[in-house]
């Protein structure tokens, strides 16, 4: 077995200095019963390298991937172009084979990414503070609903109609058990603003989105001072992280709390993950946030240094009085997106999302000259929404058999009446004009 | 070709005089680094984009008019910041990383390649079903894997991280009393020497807290047990092996204990790399149990995540089971059910957006492939046998927490240390001038002063003799009262010992632009 380097000789050795005749001794404490004679039956035997990667290639093969044929899927995951430099550098071992920086003084390179991924993410949103990350998205948001409880010690939630339905089941998932009530507003492809109508003086937050599960564009300045002035906070969140290459930020909306997925920035789609989340807040709430954190000090000769920091929050301190029973981040993404954004830059992350509108304007013009299609987003960054004459999820469907992945279905996400011919596309800098092209020409047939 | 020193041949001279600092801040191979604030311009990029085509945007005057503040860095100067970071970072490939209770063993590179392989990597969560048979495939194989490999009823595969498998299990508990009518059910009981995790999801799930003691031999006081059990006990989150890496011997009477009370046993798997291919939790009386695969199965720790928790649960608990999971149909496609409503059991909710780490899923199942049932056991027994080495070996120079033999992890106390001036942490802060990775420190609680060596089955005979002698040539020096080498160390960092008191107390959390003489004028 490669992975093993004892040998036999070795064995004998250690037993003999362990003061034991057979590794058997070492498993006394195993109750009787529960001891096996030998391998687990059921399953295969060590195989070597090449009857490893022969098995798995005939399983990859078994799916279409998004690179091989015209692809508009997005509603929660984006489909982007990495720069080999990205993956050439989480690959390093010095960053792909170390553990949570417990020891600073051997983990700078760690902790100093976590502190330039937190300014930078704190620069993207436009907000105070960021942590080091967290799982994902919709987990991102979760735990942003629990804080906001915490923060205003208030029990009722308040989702709006246009926060995707995943990040929805997720947060009531948790929330729930918190003894939270959760009041969710109908589906609506553009009203975020409902939310205040339910907004009362049990309210902890209200969430929304933008861009949201539809694309739709909201400026939340208003309703956040609205929100506020009740005593509630408001969550905003995304999707899609490029999008903040050109549009408002929620930090500059007002927002207390900004979650959402990191994803699209630097990540490939790995069927949902892993991912990464952002989480960012005002500095007032600073030490009421779950996660990492990531800050500078100095060492013993005061030269400049970077520890893990108000860990008093968290559960290995705290215990059952923790802000969140969360002990990692998402590090190895969140090293992918700090090495894309500084690829990147301010400059080429506005390049880059002028590219991702410009081809999603292009698709929607394509998609909604198509007769019976109804672009039903008023406004959009890279993914909208349109109604077609059919069922999405069969059009889908039977355009799939055709080799084109021409969005997501709403009823995906959300079985919902009324809503079964939506329809979600996103373009990406990906996109070309043949791929539009032939999604026009397909989606015409299958409708 | 020596052109270079042709003539002018190099060797060594003896010096008295210290190291001078340098000019550069370089030493030697150890390059000086800075912030990409510090180095970077928004106005520099290291990615080539094709022109826009100036199209009207359709963002209904909601175009973002401030910059990110974020710069940019061409690819030779991002490539060089990174690389330079990365020197600055310890990592199993570059030597030993006994961190207790981290299980910090090797990466195979197979697992990276068969992660990136596009039917998995490059398929998007919400493809038509009939389009990722293969990711789903993966998940299908790895699910039989860890249901075989603890002979559990099911699993759910979507917890993202460890503490997140926590998490699911006892939702699944709470959903479980739930559905039974036995709502009232609230006390969930965890030894004291639980990792923090355990108390904090069960705050979480709505569950209060009972502590239990811990026996003079490191396990759990039955004792105490009994006298905490009660109408009202939810169930018993326990780590097997324990966070003493010891084996609860009596863990059927427990699992006995806690069924026969009405409640529910919730096994933390974060230890199961000791006993996988050896031992099957469902044998124990284990109900529900997270699995690292970042631990057991070698998926890389990242610098601290992505992890992947899942989660395995009994007859009892599996219908409870959190969507999505993977179906297979009658025709032996697979299939997904993702909605609550379409599922056959109670699941309690969705846990995350999509369907967990599938980037962690390909590489377990690729370190489970290449192991197989045996390799898996052999990988167990490996790493027991190598912690009971090193105890065996530093047993005589530090003091050892709990007599006997231990599975994967050798704990010791501080008694050792008394009077010496040393103390846990300036011990560990040496051993980073040692070459090592310190082990884990502090933890578990029970212990004063603990340091928990985890060797992992991929260590040579050879490696862990270079470490004892390194710990022991350390021990020796504590007791000969070489105060310094400790209470100053590291030295040979690339920095001194970073003060984390200050940090916390003025917190620093982002780059800020340093204020310049002009504008302190202008105040």
């Amino acid at each position: 077995m490669r992975y093993l380097p004892h040998s036999t000789q070795d064995r004998e050795q250690m037993l003999a200095k362990v003061g034991v005749s057979s590794v058997e001794d070492l498993f006394v404490d195993v109750p009787e019963l529960a001891r096996l004679d030998g391998p687990i039956h059921g399953l295969p035997l060590a195989q070597g390298e090449l009857e490893v990667e022969r098995w798995m290639q005939e399983l990859s093969d078994a799916s279409i991937s998004a690179g091989s044929v015209p692809f508009f899927c997005g509603a929660g995951a984006y489909r982007h172009h990495v720069p080999a430099t990205v993956d050439h550098l989480i690959q390093r071992s010095e960053f792909l084979t170390t553990y949570t920086p417990y020891q600073p003084e051997m983990a700078q390179g760690t902790v100093q990414t976590l502190f330039e991924f937190q300014s930078q993410v704190a620069g993207l949103l436009a907000c105070d503070v960021a942590n080091a990350s967290m799982y994902d998205g919709s987990t991102a948001c979760a735990e942003a609903v629990v804080m906001a409880a915490r923060v205003t010690k208030r029990t009722k939630i308040v989702f709006s109609g246009g926060l995707h339905p995943h990040y929805r089941r997720a947060a009531r998932t948790l929330a729930k058990h918190s003894g939270l009530e959760i009041a969710g507003l109908p589906i609506a492809v553009n009203d975020e603003a409902a939310v205040l109508q339910s907004v009362d003086d049990t309210t902890a937050c209200v969430v929304v989105q933008c861009p949201n599960v539809f694309g739709t564009l909201t400026d939340f300045t208003e309703l956040a001072k609205a929100v506020q002035a009740k005593g509630a906070l408001l969550i905003a969140v995304f999707t899609e992280a490029v999008a903040f290459g050109l549009i408002k930020p929620p930090g500059e909306m007002g927002a207390d709390i900004v979650v959402g997925e990191g994803q699209s920035i630097g990540n490939s789609l790995n069927f949902g993950g892993p991912y990464v989340g952002l989480f960012a807040t005002k500095e007032k709430y600073m030490r009421q946030m779950p996660g990492r954190l990531a800050g500078e000090t100095v060492d013993a000769d005061g030269n400049r240094g970077f520890v893990l920091t108000l860990s008093t929050r968290e559960q290995h301190i705290r215990r059952d009085k923790a802000t969140s029973n969360i002990c990692t981040n998402s590090g190895l993404c969140a090293l992918a997106f700090t090495i894309h954004m500084t690829l990147l830059g301010d400059k080429g992350l506005k390049h880059l999302a002028q590219l991702n509108h410009e081809a999603a304007c292009e698709t929607a013009d394509a998609v909604s000259s198509i007769k019976g299609v109804e672009l039903v987003s008023p406004n959009f960054f890279n993914e909208f929404a349109v109604r077609l004459p059919s069922n999405a999820a069969q059009a889908v469907e039977a355009m799939a058999a055709q080799n084109v992945l021409g969005g997501v279905p709403y009823s995906r996400l959300r079985p919902e009446p009324g809503f079964d011919n939506m329809l979600l596309i996103a373009a990406t800098e990906t996109t070309t004009a043949k791929d539009i092209a032939t999604l026009t020409d397909t989606l015409k047939k299958v409708i | 070709m020596a052109m270079n020193n042709v003539g002018r041949p190099s060797a060594p001279i003896a010096h008295e005089a210290a190291a001078p600092t340098t000019f550069s801040g370089a030493r030697g191979l150890l390059q000086p680094t800075s912030l990409i604030f510090e180095t970077g311009s928004i106005e520099r990029t290291g990615v080539d984009l094709p022109p826009t085509k100036g199209l009207k945007a359709r963002l209904s005057g909601l175009a973002r008019q401030t910059s990110t503040g974020n710069p940019g860095l061409s690819e030779p100067e991002a490539m060089r910041h990174y690389v330079r970071l990365s020197q600055r970072n310890y990592a199993i490939d570059l030597g030993m990383f006994p961190l207790g209770s981290c299980t910090m063993k090797h990466n195979a590179r197979l697992n990276e390649k068969m992660a990136r392989l596009p039917g998995f990597a490059d398929v998007h969560p919400l493809q038509p079903v009939s389009t990722v048979q293969g990711a789903l495939g993966v998940m299908e194989q790895l699910s039989h894997w860890l249901i075989t490999l603890t002979g559990m009823k099911g699993v759910a595969l979507s917890p993202k991280a460890g503490a997140h498998g926590e998490l699911c299990g006892m939702l699944a508990i709470h959903a479980a009393l739930d559905a039974a009518g036995q709502s009232h059910r609230r006390r969930v009981l965890v030894p004291e020497s639980a990792h923090g995790t355990n108390p904090a999801t069960a705050v979480q799930c709505g569950f209060v807290v009972d502590e239990i003691k811990a026996a003079k031999d490191g396990r759990v006081d039955l004792d105490d047990l009994k006298t905490k059990l009660g109408e009202d006990v939810a169930g018993i989150m326990l780590t097997n092996p324990n966070t003493c890496g010891l084996f609860e011997r009596d863990i059927r009477t427990i699992a006995d204990l806690i069924h026969g009370s009405g409640g529910y046993f919730y096994c933390d798997g974060a230890n199961f790399n000791a006993i996988a291919g050896r031992v099957r939790p469902g044998d124990l009386g284990v109900d529900a149990m997270h699995i690292n695969l970042h631990k057991t199965f070698s998926t890389p720790h990242g610098g601290g995540g992505p992890g992947s928790g899942p989660t395995v649960l009994s007859d009892a608990l599996a219908p409870f089971a959190p969507v999505p999971y993977v179906i297979k149909l009658a025709d032996g496609k697979l299939d997904l059910v993702e909605h609550e409503d379409d599922s056959d059991g109670q699941p309690f909710g969705r846990m995350v957006a999509f369907h967990g780490q599938m980037g962690m899923y390909s590489r377990a199942l690729t370190y489970m492939l290449s192991h197989g049932a045996d390799g898996i056991k052999q990988a167990s027994e490996d790493a027991v046998l190598n912690a009971n080495y090193v105890q065996a070996c530093l047993k005589d120079h530090m003091s050892v927490a709990f007599d006997g033999v231990c599975m994967h992890e050798a704990l010791f106390d501080d008694a050792w240390l008394e009077g010496t001036g040393v103390s846990t942490l300036d011990f560990a802060k040496a051993m980073i001038d040692e070459g090592y990775h310190p082990m884990t420190m502090y933890f578990p609680l029970v212990v004063h002063g603990a340091m928990l060596i985890e060797p992992t089955e991929s260590e040579s005979k050879a490696s862990l003799d270079a470490f004892i002698a390194s710990m022991s040539g350390l021990a020796l020096a504590a007791k000969s009262g070489d105060t310094a080498r400790f209470t100053g160390a590291p030295y040979h960092a690339p920095v001194k010992r970073l003060d984390e008191t200050r940090a916390a107390r003025k917190p620093i959390l982002k780059w800020a632009a340093p204020i310049t003489p002009a504008q302190i004028a202008a105040e």
